[in-house]
C-alpha cells in the first residue's frame, strides 16, 4: 500500500541541488539524490573545486553536511585551496558540518604481505559519515588506491562494496576519476554510476577555455552539448547561455534613444525595452556616441547599464563623452552605470561570454552595451563570435535586458553590411557612415531595419555637437542629395535665393508700376491730343460754314440765282 | 580479543633496551585478524621475546584510531617504535617478508 507513495516522494526528491551556478539548470535540478555521480576531468581540471563546492554549498544552502574523503590532497591542502575561493571549510569542519579524511596512499609507506581486505577504508569513512550525519560525500582521487595496493581484486572488491554501502545509505556521492578507461580498467565502468560529469579544457586560438558536460543522467533529462565555466573567486560558474527554452517575455515598452531625432525615426518612441540593436560603421562614426546616449538615457530613468568597452578604457569613454556633452560620472557614483573594460585578446570568447553573463547576473541592469563585438574577432573565428553573440542576444533576452552592440564595418560597407553577420539577429539595426565628398567626410545615419515598428528609411546627416548627437535632414534638391558643407551651403544659397528673388519682385512690380505710369501719361496726353483734334474739327467745320456763306452772298449779287439772293438779301436786311 | 590488548614481557632487565611497540589493526574477529594475530606473537616470541609490545586495535569499535595511523588494510601491523615507523599490511604468514619487513634479521644472529 505504501509502496507507490513512496516511488513518488522518490521521484519528486531525486535530484539534489549542488548549489554550483549554473550546474542545477542544465541538470534540471541537480545530481541525482542517494545515488553515485562521476566527475571526470584531467588533472587542473576542476574537479576537486566542483567536489568541494558541492559539499560546501551542502551545509551553507542546503543544510546538508558532507563528507570529504581525498586521496590526493591533505586537510591542510584543501583548507588552502577552498579558501582561495572563497569558502571556509575550516569552519565548517570545526562546527560539526563537514568531515574530512586525508588517505595518504603511498606504497613506499608500507609492506605487502599476503591476504588483506581493505576493510579500512570501510570503517573510516563509515565513521566519517556518522560523525557528522553527511547526507552527501566527495571520494577525490579513488583511483589511488589501484597504485598504492597490488592486489586490484582486493581493491575493486572493497570499491563495489562501498559504492553499495553508499547507495544504501543513499548518500548522494560524488565520485572523481582523471579519465573513464581508467574506471573501466579497473571494472568500474560506465554502468556504475548514474551520471557522469565531464570536466575538460580546450585550447582555441591559443585561449584555453573550461567545459563541463553532462555526459550521461540516467533518467534524467539534461542539458546536452559543453558547457563553458569559470572558476573564480566563488567558486565556479557554469553559464548556460544557450537555454534550454527559447522563450521570452515580450515587452512592447518604448525606451528613448537619447537622441529626440531619432526617437521620431523610429516611430516616435525610441526602442522596445528587451530588444536587440545594432549599431554599425567605419571607424569615427559616433557608434560609442551614439551607445553613450541611451546608457544616458537609461541612467536618467533610474535604471541600471552595464557597459563592456573592447576597445577603449573607461576614463577614455568619460572623457570623450564629455566633450559631446554627456556627464557619466553621476552615473557612476551612483553605481547605475558600470564600464567593465577588457582586451579582447584577455580571455577566450567563452571565458569573455561568460564573464560577462556572471557580472550581468550580478548587477542586474536593464541595458547592456557591448562595444565592439568585432574586437572580439582576434579572440575567435568568425562563426564562433557570431555564434557568441548569438547567445549573448539569447541570454539577454531571456532576462528583458535591452542590448546594444555596436560592430566595427571595413569602409567598404556595400560589400559586407553586417561584418560579424548578426544583423539578421537584431531587432533594430542603425547603420553608420562616412562619406567623403567635395573633400569633406560627413556621417550619416540611417534605420536599416527595426522589427515592430514603424521607421522613417530616410538618411539623416549625424552631427556630433557639444549638445551631443544631432540628426539633420539631408538636401534633396534638383541637384541631387546634398549633404555636409555642401548642404550647408546649398541652404545658404537657398536663402540668398529667396532674398534675391523678393528683391527681383520688388523690382518688377516697381517697373511694372512705372511703365504703367508712363503708360497712363501717354493715354493722358493721346486724351489730350484727342481733345485738341476734336477742338480743330469743329473750327475746321465752323469755318467751312462761314465759308459757305459767303460765297453765296456772292452768288447772289452776281444775280444769277435771284430767288436766292434775294432771300438772303431779305434775311440780311 | 578484545578491544585493546596489552602484552608486555620483561626478560633482560639489566640490559637497557628499546620497547618494541606494535601495534595490529584489526575489523572484528575474522580469521585474517586471528591469524595475523597469532603469526605476529610467533615471530615476537622467537626474536624479540620480554622487549615487545603488542596492541591489538579492532577498528569497528575504534573507528577513528585509523585515521592516524592511515589505515586502509586489514590487518595492519605499525611498529611505532623503534623508529622508522613501518607497516605492514595482510596476514603476516610470509614469515620472511615479516622479518624483513620488521628489520629483524640482524637479530636473529
Amino acid at each position: 500500500m505504501k509502496k507507490p507513495r513512496e516511488i513518488s516522494t522518490a521521484v519528486k526528491r531525486s535530484k539534489v541541488p549542488t548549489g554550483i551556478e549554473g550546474f542545477d539548470d542544465i541538470t534540471l535540478g541537480g545530481l541525482p539524490a542517494g545515488r553515485i555521480t562521476l566527475l571526470q576531468g584531467l588533472a587542473g581540471s576542476g574537479k576537486t573545486i566542483f567536489g568541494l563546492e558541492f559539499l560546501i554549498r551542502g551545509v551553507r544552502q542546503y543544510n546538508e553536511p558532507g563528507v570529504l574523503i581525498s586521496f590526493e590532497e591533505t586537510e591542510e591542502e584543501l583548507t588552502a585551496n577552498s579558501s582561495s575561493f572563497g569558502f571556509n571549510l575550516q569552519e565548517l569542519v570545526s562546527s560539526g558540518k563537514i568531515a574530512i579524511d586525508y588517505m595518504s596512499v603511498n606504497p613506499a609507506e608500507f609492506i605487502e604481505t599476503e591476504r588483506y581486505n581493505l576493510d579500512g577504508l570501510l570503517v573510516r569513512i563509515e565513521h566519517a559519515v556518522n560523525s557528522v550525519g553527511a547526507r552527501r560525500i566527495l571520494l577525490d582521487g579513488i583511483p589511488a588506491l589501484f597504485y598504492g595496493f597490488s592486489n586490484a581484486s582486493a581493491v575493486r572488491n572493497i570499491l563495489l562494496r562501498l559504492y553499495g554501502w553508499l547507495k544504501e545509505k543513499g548518500l548522494t556521492t560524488v565520485v572523481t576519476a582523471e579519465s573513464e578507461t581508467e574506471m573501466i580498467r579497473h571494472g568500474l565502468g560506465r554502468s556504475l554510476p548514474d551520471c557522469i560529469v565531464l570536466l575538460t579544457e580546450q585550447i582555441s586560438n591559443k585561449f584555453a577555455t573550461r567545459y563541463l558536460q553532462v555526459a550521461k543522467y540516467r533518467g534524467s533529462l539534461h542539458g546536452a552539448g559543453e558547457f563553458p565555466f569559470l572558476i573564480g573567486e566563488n567558486g565556479i560558474s557554469l553559464i548556460p547561455i544557450t537555454s534550454i527554452q527559447p522563450a521570452y517575455e515580450v515587452s512592447s515598452e518604448r525606451i528613448t534613444t537619447g537622441v529626440p531625432q531619432l526617437d521620431t525615426m523610429l516611430g516616435g518612441q525610441g526602442y522596445y525595452r528587451g530588444n536587440s540593436i545594432l549599431v554599425s560603421g567605419e571607424a569615427g562614426t559616433g557608434k560609442t556616441s551614439l551607445a553613450a546616449h541611451l546608457a544616458h538615457a537609461i541612467c536618467q530613468r533610474g535604471e541600471r547599464c552595464l557597459y563592456f568597452a573592447f576597445e577603449e578604457s573607461e576614463h577614455e569613454i568619460i572623457r570623450n563623452m564629455c566633450s559631446i556633452g554627456i556627464d557619466f560620472q553621476p552615473w557612476i557614483k551612483e553605481d547605475l552605470l558600470r564600464f567593465r573594460s577588457s582586451r579582447a585578446t584577455m580571455y577566450g570568447l567563452e571565458m569573455h561570454l561568460a564573464i560577462m553573463a556572471r557580472e550581468i547576473k550580478a548587477f542586474q541592469p536593464q541595458l547592456v552595451i557591448l562595444d565592439p563585438v568585432t574586437n572580439l574577432l582576434s579572440a575567435g573565428s568568425f562563426d564562433e563570435v557570431q555564434a557568441m553573440v548569438t547567445r549573448m542576444i539569447d541570454f539577454l533576452k531571456g532576462k528583458a535586458i535591452t542590448g546594444l552592440f555596436t560592430t566595427l564595418t571595413g569602409s567598404e560597407f556595400q560589400e559586407s553590411p553586417g561584418e560579424v553577420g548578426v544583423s539578421s539577429l537584431m531587432d533594430t539595426w542603425i547603420v553608420l557612415r562616412n562619406l567623403e565628398m567635395n573633400g569633406e567626410r560627413t556621417r550619416l545615419l540611417n534605420i536599416w531595419k527595426s522589427r515592430g515598428m514603424a521607421h522613417d528609411s530616410k538618411v539623416r546627416e549625424f552631427l556630433l555637437t557639444d549638445r551631443g548627437v544631432e540628426l539633420v535632414d539631408v538636401y534633396a534638391g534638383p541637384s541631387g542629395i546634398l549633404i555636409g558643407t555642401a548642404r550647408e551651403a546649398q541652404q545658404e544659397r537657398n536663402v540668398v535665393e529667396q532674398v534675391r528673388r523678393k528683391h527681383d519682385l520688388n523690382k518688377q512690380e516697381r517697373q511694372c508700376k512705372q511703365r504703367r505710369a508712363i503708360l497712363e501719361a501717354q493715354i493722358a496726353s493721346l486724351h489730350a491730343e484727342i481733345e485738341a483734334t476734336d477742338i480743330e474739327m469743329e473750327q475746321t467745320h465752323l469755318e467751312a460754314e462761314q465759308f459757305e456763306v459767303t460765297t453765296a452772298k456772292m452768288h447772289l449779287g452776281e444775280a444769277k440765282q435771284p430767288g436766292r439772293r434775294l432771300e438772303r438779301q431779305k434775311k440780311k436786311s | 580479543m578484545a578491544t585493546m590488548k596489552k602484552e608486555r614481557t620483561h626478560s633482560r632487565v639489566d640490559e637497557p633496551q628499546e620497547i618494541w611497540q606494535l601495534r595490529l589493526y584489526v575489523a572484528g574477529q575474522t580469521p585474517k585478524s586471528m591469524a595475523a594475530f597469532t603469526n605476529l606473537k610467533d615471530i615476537c616470541e622467537n626474536h624479540l621475546k620480554g622487549k615487545y609490545e603488542i596492541e591489538v586495535i579492532d577498528l569497528l569499535e575504534n573507528p577513528k584510531l585509523a585515521k592516524g595511523d592511515q589505515i586502509f588494510a586489514i590487518p595492519t601491523l605499525v611498529r611505532k617504535l623503534p623508529q622508522p615507523i613501518r607497516k605492514m599490511i595482510g596476514d603476516l604468514s610470509n614469515k620472511e617478508k615479516v622479518l624483513v619487513g620488521l628489520n629483524l634479521y640482524p637479530l636473529e644472529k
